[in-house]
């Protein structure tokens, strides 16, 4: 069917801390808009129906499937992606947890699983087991079988850990 | 097959009136999204008929929850999470907090909202049953007018409701201060996080002198709609609730509701299940004042 091409709208954010704009259509979806006009490949797709987490940013601080916000949406808003979670070549403690503890393995799920847990941790500091579960319950992962994962956050909840201080077998990536 | 954005137009007019100008001055044409966690789903699968789209986010109006002496009030704009957080729903309205913790994951509970649950009509939704035994309210409002109604006449049919092409949902009121002692709700699904529900059931209700004094339950996927089981309430009013009063009450159910088989359950097991559900709310009334 051909429809008429709709006008593009100009939306113009702020990715990763950096003032950014796109010319596109307005029910473009975020996770597109950020790989295809902003080459921020980080954000993964997997099922892109908000079920399967791979694809989450925050949305103005708000952790959001990005496969389904319209670009129109995110106009004007701050959107931080797994790209932005290191400072200057640093990464983020929770991306090192997550290297340490073998809480990555393939990589699909990581980017999704990071910024659901830095959204869990920004709004309870110390969440317990159950929290932890629900915090990355919608983040969809077929290699590690979850358990490295939620050590990662929970390792990420204490104090910045030395690779050293971990016991041998949980040391996988170094 | 994913659809192709650039056969869509989206606007977002930002404020609440220039909404219902919009919707008022071409009927039927432009279809309201708020956080896109339907739509955009069916965008993304290449379903989304609807080409014109305004909206709904970010519009304040829409989204507050406010208390008055007698109406809790939620803005149709309103998040699950929105729900979750909120004191006065935890402490008056628990079942309500409690749906909205189980209806898909954080991410989703973030941008999906009261009113898109409650327009999407979706039988097996996870909000309507627990409205439905709060005895909500619902407001719709269009360039014309307010009006208020029932939220049990909400729906007409499967995916139909009374709502005007020209209208959105503006708020759901609860009724504060009737809470009930007891208070059920249940959701079967293939798992605990994400799962759309095989069969819900909520109940709210009181037990006097041994006897049920007031019960109200609402199922979701047992109908076309979300549904009051009134039928299954008439047979309770007034009894105790020995074996064989439970017995009426599991017949009764499976007399009023018409399950269907679909791709996440079948009509046997959905009525086996209600019915099994309707038990565990029946025992929990009964040991409500042992």
């Amino acid at each position: 069917m051909s429809a008429a091409k709709i006008q593009l709208s100009e939306i113009r954010f702020k990715v990763n801390g950096v003032e950014r704009s796109a010319t596109v259509p307005p029910m473009k979806r975020l996770l597109d808009v950020l790989r295809e006009d902003l080459a921020l490949t980080g954000v993964k797709e997997g099922c892109g129906e908000g079920e399967c987490g791979s694809c989450s940013v925050l949305l103005d601080g708000v952790l959001v499937n990005s496969c389904l916000v319209p670009a129109l949406q995110a106009s004007g808003c701050e959107v931080l992606t797994v790209e932005g979670l290191a400072t200057n070549g640093a990464l983020a403690h929770i991306q090192r947890t997550f290297l340490e503890l073998g809480g990555t393995q393939c990589g699909i799920c990581t980017p999704g699983m990071m910024l659901a847990a830095e959204s869990l941790l920004r709004k309870n500091p110390h969440p317990d087991l159950d929290a932890i579960r629900e915090g990355l319950a919608g983040n969809l992962c077929r290699c590690t079988g979850y358990m490295r994962i939620i050590d990662a956050v929970k390792h990420a909840i204490e104090e910045p850990i030395l690779t050293a201080d971990l016991a041998p077998e949980e040391t996988v990536h170094k | 097959m994913r659809s192709n954005v650039s056969e869509y137009e989206f606007i977002a007019p930002g404020s609440l009136d220039a909404v219902l100008a919009l919707l008022s001055a071409e009927p039927g044409a432009w279809t309201p999204m708020a956080g896109g966690t339907e739509l955009m789903v069916a965008l993304g699968a290449g379903r989304l008929e609807q080409r014109k789209l305004v909206s709904l986010w970010g519009i304040g109006e829409l989204r507050g929850i406010t208390a008055s002496a007698d109406w809790l009030t939620i803005g149709a704009g309103a998040t699950y999470t929105d729900i979750r957080e909120n004191a006065a729903i935890a402490k008056e309205f628990p079942l309500l907090a409690r749906s909205a913790s189980w209806t898909g994951a954080i991410a989703n509970q973030n941008r999906g909202t009261l009113g898109g649950n409650i327009v999407n009509a979706s039988p097996a939704a996870d909000s309507p049953p627990v409205l439905l035994v709060y005895e909500a309210e619902i407001e719709l409002v269009s360039a014309q007018g307010a009006r208020r109604m029932n939220y049990s006449e909400f729906h007409l049919g499967y995916k139909r409701t009374v709502l005007r092409p020209q209208e959105l949902v503006m708020a759901v009121h609860l009724p504060r201060g009737h809470r009930l002692p007891v208070e059920y709700l249940r959701k079967v699904g293939t798992r605990n996080a994400m799962a759309i529900s095989k069969v819900a059931l909520a109940g709210v209700g009181a037990m006097q002198s041994g006897k049920v004094q007031t019960v109200r339950i609402a199922a979701a996927s047992l109908r076309e709609t979300p549904a009051r089981l009134s039928m299954t309430e008439a047979v309770l009013v007034g009894h105790a609730l020995t074996s064989d009063r439970i017995q009426a009450a599991r017949k009764a159910l499976l007399q009023e509701v018409k399950p269907i088989d679909d791709v996440r359950s079948t009509a046997k097991y959905r009525a086996h299940v209600a019915a099994n559900l309707l038990e565990e709310f029946l025992n929990q009334m009964a040991a409500s004042e042992s």
